[in-house]
């Protein structure tokens, strides 16, 4: 793995993890910060807070639970994101989708179903209530490979 | 030109909307229009069908509908925004994955019952309505067979489907669309080039092919198709 990322130019490079298009890995990963996928990924990818790019070379048989998913290569897997899918065109997706926004490019191979789910409004603060904790990410990567194998490259 | 002025007239009698100045038709069946590839832009038209589709859903939430057009922005957006979750596949695309661009190929047993799984592999009594759009045209009749009846198990009874005939019974080939939804009477069609037919069809092999279905309702355009409506 490497942590020079080259798939989102906006990206924070202190704060985004690359898998990089030699590497594959089986099991499950947990990040707290923003992840690039070019290389394989089976089993399970959670990101909650934060934004997961499949890019070009990405092939990822697995789950994906993200704020934001991002998907240029091949996912064959559910996606789950709490603000947005964005499917390029050159991506091809099957598996079933739960995101409150969708963006979807013509070209794109897409297979599956579309469940679009808002989130729910936060409830208002009271006055005198304290107030909620930071939910900033840690500046540490935290993938991991779990459970049936471990980083290997091709 | 006498045949295009009868198809006319029989469309005003059946209520057809015009089609407004803004949204020219789609050209009518000639040898140009059996051209492949023509790179024109999307133009849009009314489709009583569509409308019939969403007057049929109207009022309900929640429902299940599959888009067999392959999945688009405007098509997704449209169908969510009226509170439903859509399900998508390609039929066409996976029919050239399945078969080639030959209707003559779409015989093999093994590979029907490939592609029946590949699209349409849901629980029984799945969806509320179904948009086929132009692909059944492109099926040959053991394919058509199947897939008809494999959507009677999947759509839940009175739930809609929508699909396009052409009206031209002679043609050999047709032109195939992609279609997205503007609004829910109106369609942007984009020319994606000509197909073999799988097979012609006319107000009797239609009825016939939904036999098992409640009723089967048509609605013929002033761009040549027939525009069906079938409940389960």
């Amino acid at each position: 793995m490497s942590s020079t990322p080259h798939r989102v130019p906006d990206a924070d490079p202190r704060n985004t993890a690359t898998i990089g298009k030699a590497v594959k890995v089986v099991g499950q990963i947990f990040t707290k910060e923003d992840l690039n996928v070019d290389g394989d990924v089976e089993g399970t990818i959670e990101s909650h807070e934060n934004k997961v790019t499949i890019g070009t070379t990405g092939r990822v048989q697995a789950s994906v639970k993200a704020r934001e998913v991002v998907i240029f290569g091949q996912v064959q897997g559910n996606v789950e994101a709490t603000d947005k899918v964005d499917i390029r065109r050159e991506a091809k997706l099957v598996g079933d989708i739960t995101t409150a926004r969708i963006s979807i490019e013509d070209g794109a191979l897409f297979k599956g179903s579309i469940d679009i789910r808002k989130p729910e409004p936060k409830p208002a603060v009271t006055a005198g209530a304290p107030a909620a904790p930071s939910m900033a990410p840690s500046a540490s990567a935290t993938v991991s490979a779990a459970a049936a194998g471990t980083p290997s490259s091709r | 030109m006498q045949l295009q002025e009868m198809l006319r007239s029989m469309f005003h009698r059946s209520g057809e909307v015009p089609v407004s100045a803004q949204a020219p038709a789609l050209p009518s069946h000639n040898l140009s229009f059996l051209k492949p590839a023509k790179q024109q832009g999307p133009s849009a038209r009314q489709s009583r069908g569509l409308e019939q589709f969403f007057f049929n859903l109207q009022g309900r939430v929640g429902l299940s509908i599959l888009d067999l057009a392959g999945a688009s922005q405007q098509n997704i957006d449209f169908l969510t925004c009226l509170g439903h979750k859509v399900y998508s596949a390609n039929v066409l695309h996976s029919l050239e994955e399945c078969f080639g661009t030959d209707p003559s190929g779409q015989m093999n047993p093994g590979r029907i019952e490939y592609f029946i799984r590949s699209n349409f592999d849901y629980p029984p009594e799945t969806f509320d309505g179904a948009l086929m759009w132009d692909s059944m045209q492109f099926m040959g009749p053991a394919l058509l067979n199947a897939t008809v009846a494999r959507l009677a198990e999947i759509m839940r009874p009175k739930a809609y489907l929508l699909a396009f005939f052409t009206v031209d019974d002679k043609v050999q080939e047709v032109a195939s669309h992609s279609f997205r939804i503007q609004d829910d009477k109106t369609i942007l069609v984009t020319d994606r080039g000509t197909r073999r037919t799988g097979q012609v069809f006319n107000n009797r092999s239609l009825e016939k092919l939904f036999g098992n279905f409640e009723s089967v309702k048509f609605f013929l355009t002033r761009d040549n198709l027939r525009e069906v409506i079938i409940r389960r």
